[in-house]
């Protein structure tokens, strides 16, 4: 998505001399023409493949009484994404193709289109006699998204401080764990927590185990100096052979007592909830997910707005001259660790109080990985982090509403998500540059 | 992370200066190494034996009258502890038939580990080795139950399927970092989930189908794809040893190890000295994906494993603590996975015998490699005296 990949040749500014054109320039244009054109062959061929172009679709996210399936001809759908990958196509052909912000919605707007007229090829002809109809993504997306971008919260937080975070699955798995003892011994002993917070207890068990694992890091990390990388990985498999050892020990007969957690339940804000389409998605969901938009903001907010943000960034890149100027950089290193393991831990608490309920060994699945993913994916920033995460919340809800329709095999499905991230990476992000002191200790010489 | 000012003045080649210097120091360097990784175990061992204790339901009873009657709680505690380590032991090496398991189970985490070493020295993280076994796993697995070919030939053909298509699945990723600077770390776990859905797709096939069976697995291979066994110990545990000198030989002596080292050292000035730094990672990358290919094929054709989408088990993960663990060093990686076979194999003992959970194993193997990893905090601890200076795993960093 991110064609600020490209390096804006300096000779593009002034209008007589844009006929200059570096080989960044060439590449970039020989690449959006190859993008386009694949997009409006395979656009074409959807639209030509439809035979019965008939769909139902709904505005919500399942059929209910108050979401009937409503009838919807294809075709004008499927030849106006072609028409609009074509003009994307025409424009790069002709290097007239925007840059900046014009270019990124252009792209955008190629892509909704696609996926438009992908799903109309996708959900037209299934053979069944179920017939499945188009759902409303966003919902779904929102949900998957949250604990990926708490994650990858947490990762930026500590990589901008210079301390490379590969164990955000254990703070996943950790987080998840103590979540559903948390709520679970909250419920047991109703007398001192009203029943309203027994749910939002666990997130609190599982912000002090994200903590928990953060402390390690730190501690091993800036304390002992072990190399990042080593650490994080031993991190993971620490936090994954404890937690299935602690869930061992839970005896059969104990279950109810401290892995039977109460799911957060889902709060609705009275008027924005019935705004179309997005309503259900952004205000009808679980204090978790308000929690996720909340912690993009502040963040942000903290990294980009604050003295404080400044002084992480500085200890992240350049921590030696952050010291002459008085920053004491493994305190403000400390401090981003630990602020990290709070997201984590709320990151993996979606894994137990956040959905299913009750944990199991390694219930978060390697999605601490994907959340890694993400960081990188949105080179280190968290709004970019974000939409990389969110990426991968609708690629995977995507797949699951597809399951139901058998217009492609399922592995192809469920490979999706992870080869769409690696033509992400490889088409559109390219190399990218961490934080330049990442992974380094700091000793004061 | 790299000075500006390195990347003006070329990289002298100079293969011979720092391989005698190192011959010359490695006798002080040696021996603190050794002491640390010890006392990293004993004290692992004994964060083991906490657990082991409170896991143990005589010991937790004892707790709740243990200030009336202290001696209960010590004397079964030490009871405990000395069932599930004497356990450990005899699972490991106690007698031929767990020496033969736990050499078993090394030897694949010992080939997979090259690879994770061989790409850390070039600078990169792979955490690949997952998929590059399973899709190895998926070639070994089809030449072997679905062909029938002379015995010596049958073999030869099944390993060189593993080990091509494991070569080629880590290739992708080294290509892409090659050639479009998509981070190795983002590709190797992604292509690790497609391999599992490869592999998922392969076993939906007729031809992968086990007879008489609804589960997604396959038959296992035919004998005579199998390795030659001696005293139930099948010989492809050889080609680990021969891998891990043939890669020792690789990184020390050849000029392809040089600039992998080099690479791995500074890119920017690899480049300036007139290396291929794509070059380099390509062929690390595809080097890296046969030594996994070559790790399942240990499964495969050696256990005759059958295939199923958890066929590379946590190997591929293990593989990388193993790695960090030999110092992302051949000899330092044979090392470690005998280390953790043992401490594999030695576990399921534990679990049947004195009735420790299986978990127990990979905490440990955690702790041990933490406490190696962190010198400091284990001569702190013990009162060593050590030379001041962490040995570190080469690839520091992002290596962006």
């Amino acid at each position: 998505m991110g064609r600020m990949s490209v390096i804006e040749a300096p000779e593009a500014t002034t209008p007589q001399e844009a006929t200059v054109r570096d080989r960044a320039d060439v590449a970039r244009q020989v690449r959006l023409v190859v993008t386009f054109g694949l997009s409006t062959a395979i656009l074409v061929y959807f639209a030509l493949a439809i035979e019965d172009p008939q769909v139902t679709y709904i505005l919500g996210e399942r059929v209910t009484q108050e979401f009937r399936p409503k009838d919807l001809t294809t075709t004008w759908v499927s030849w106006l994404a072609i028409a609009t990958s074509l003009v994307a196509l025409v424009l790069a052909a002709l290097d007239r193709y925007p840059r900046r912000g014009a270019g990124l919605a252009l792209a955008l707007l190629v892509g909704v289109m696609f996926y438009l007229g992908f799903l109309m090829w996708a959900y037209t002809d299934q053979a069944g006699a179920f017939q499945a109809a188009i759902a409303n993504p966003i919902p779904g997306t929102m949900r998957i998204a949250t604990p990926l971008v708490l994650g990858a919260l947490a990762g930026c937080l500590c990589e901008r401080a210079g301390v490379i975070n590969i164990a955000i699955e254990g703070q996943f798995l950790a987080g998840a764990f103590f979540a559903s003892v948390f709520s679970s011994i909250a419920f047991t002993s109703l007398a001192f927590i009203p029943l309203a917070l027994v749910a939002p207890f666990g997130l609190l068990g599982g912000v002090l185990a994200g903590v928990g694992v953060a402390a390690m890091l730190g501690l091993f990390a800036l304390r002992y100096q072990v190399n990042q990388v080593v650490l994080g990985v031993v991190l993971v498999a620490f936090a994954s052979g404890l937690t299935s050892f602690l869930l061992g020990q839970i005896p059969g007969d104990r279950k109810a007592t401290f892995n039977n957690p109460m799911i957060l339940d889902e709060i609705r804000i009275p008027v924005l909830a019935d705004i179309p389409l997005l309503g259900q998605a952004l205000f009808e969901q679980t204090i978790l997910v308000y929690l996720m938009f909340a912690s993009v903001a502040f963040v942000t907010f903290l990294l980009f707005e604050t003295r404080w943000g400044l002084r992480v960034r500085s200890v992240g890149e350049h921590p030696k001259a952050a010291d002459t100027v008085g920053i004491k950089v493994n305190r403000v290193r400390w401090q981003a660790v630990l602020l990290g393991g709070v997201f984590a831990g709320l990151g993996g608490a979606y894994y137990t109080v956040g959905s299913t309920g009750a944990f199991d060994r390694e219930v978060s699945a390697g999605t601490g990985f994907i959340a890694l993913a993400a960081v990188i994916m949105g080179r280190w920033h968290p709004i970019g982090a974000t939409f990389a995460a969110v990426f991968f919340g609708f690629m995977w809800n995507l797949q699951n509403q597809l399951s139901f329709v058998d217009k492609l095999p399922g592995e192809l499905l469920g490979a999706a998500p992870y080869l769409a991230t690696i033509i992400a990476v490889a088409g559109f992000v390219g190399r990218v540059r961490p934080p330049a002191a990442d992974g380094e200790p700091y000793v004061k010489s | 992370m790299s000075d500006p000012t390195t990347t003006e003045k070329p990289v002298a080649p100079e293969p011979e200066r720092p391989a005698r210097s190192r011959a010359a120091s490695s006798m002080q360097s040696w021996l603190p190494t050794v002491k640390d990784s010890v006392a990293a175990i004993v004290l692992a061992l004994l964060v083991g034996a906490v657990l082991i204790m409170f896991s143990t339901p005589r010991v937790i009873e004892s707790l709740s009258y243990f200030f009336s009657y202290p001696w209960d709680f010590f004397k079964f505690s030490g009871i405990a502890v000395f069932d599930g380590y004497s356990a450990l032991v005899r699972g490991s090496v106690g007698s031929g038939s767990s020496l033969v398991r736990t050499i078993e189970r090394a030897a694949p985490l010992i080939c997979a580990g090259l690879g994770v070493t061989l790409a850390f020295r070039a600078g990169m993280f792979n955490i690949g080795a997952q998929g590059q076994m399973i899709l190895g796993a998926v070639a070994a697995g089809y030449i072997g139950f679905h062909y029938d070919l002379p015995v010596g030939l049958h073999l030869l053909l099944a390993l060189a399927g593993a080990i091509v298509l494991g070569g080629l699945w880590g290739g992708i990723a080294g290509f892409l970092k090659a050639r479009t600077g998509a981070h190795e770390v983002i590709t190797t776990i992604m292509l690790n989930y497609v391999g599992r859905f490869v592999i998922l797709f392969f076993l939906g096939k007729e031809t992968f189908q086990r007879p008489n069976s609804d589960n997604l697995l396959s038959p296992p291979v035919n004998d005579s794809a199998t390795f030659p066994a001696v005293f139930g110990l099948h010989l492809g545990v050889l080609l680990a040893i021969v891998a891990a000198l043939g890669i020792w030989w690789l990184l020390e002596r050849s000029t392809w190890g040089f600039e992998i080292r080099a690479v791995g050292a500074n890119p920017q000035a690899a480049r300036t000295a007139g290396m291929s730094v794509s070059r380099v990672y390509i062929t690390a990358m595809v080097v890296a994906g046969m030594l996994s290919g070559l790790a399942v094929s240990m499964m495969v054709l050696g256990r005759q494993d059958p295939l199923t989408d958890q066929i590379a088990g946590s190997v591929g993960f293990d593989a990388i603590t193993v790695a960090l663990l030999g110092r992302a060093t051949p000899l330092g990686t044979v090392l470690a996975g005998l280390l953790f076979g043992a401490l594999s194999a030695g576990g399921l003992t534990m679990q049947a015998a004195a009735g420790v959970p299986p978990e127990l194993a990979q905490v440990l193997q955690a702790l041990i490699v933490l406490f190696v990893a962190a010198p400091a905090l284990v001569r702190g601890l013990f009162r060593l005296r050590g030379d001041g200076q962490a040995v570190g795993v080469e690839a520091k960093g992002w290596g962006g």
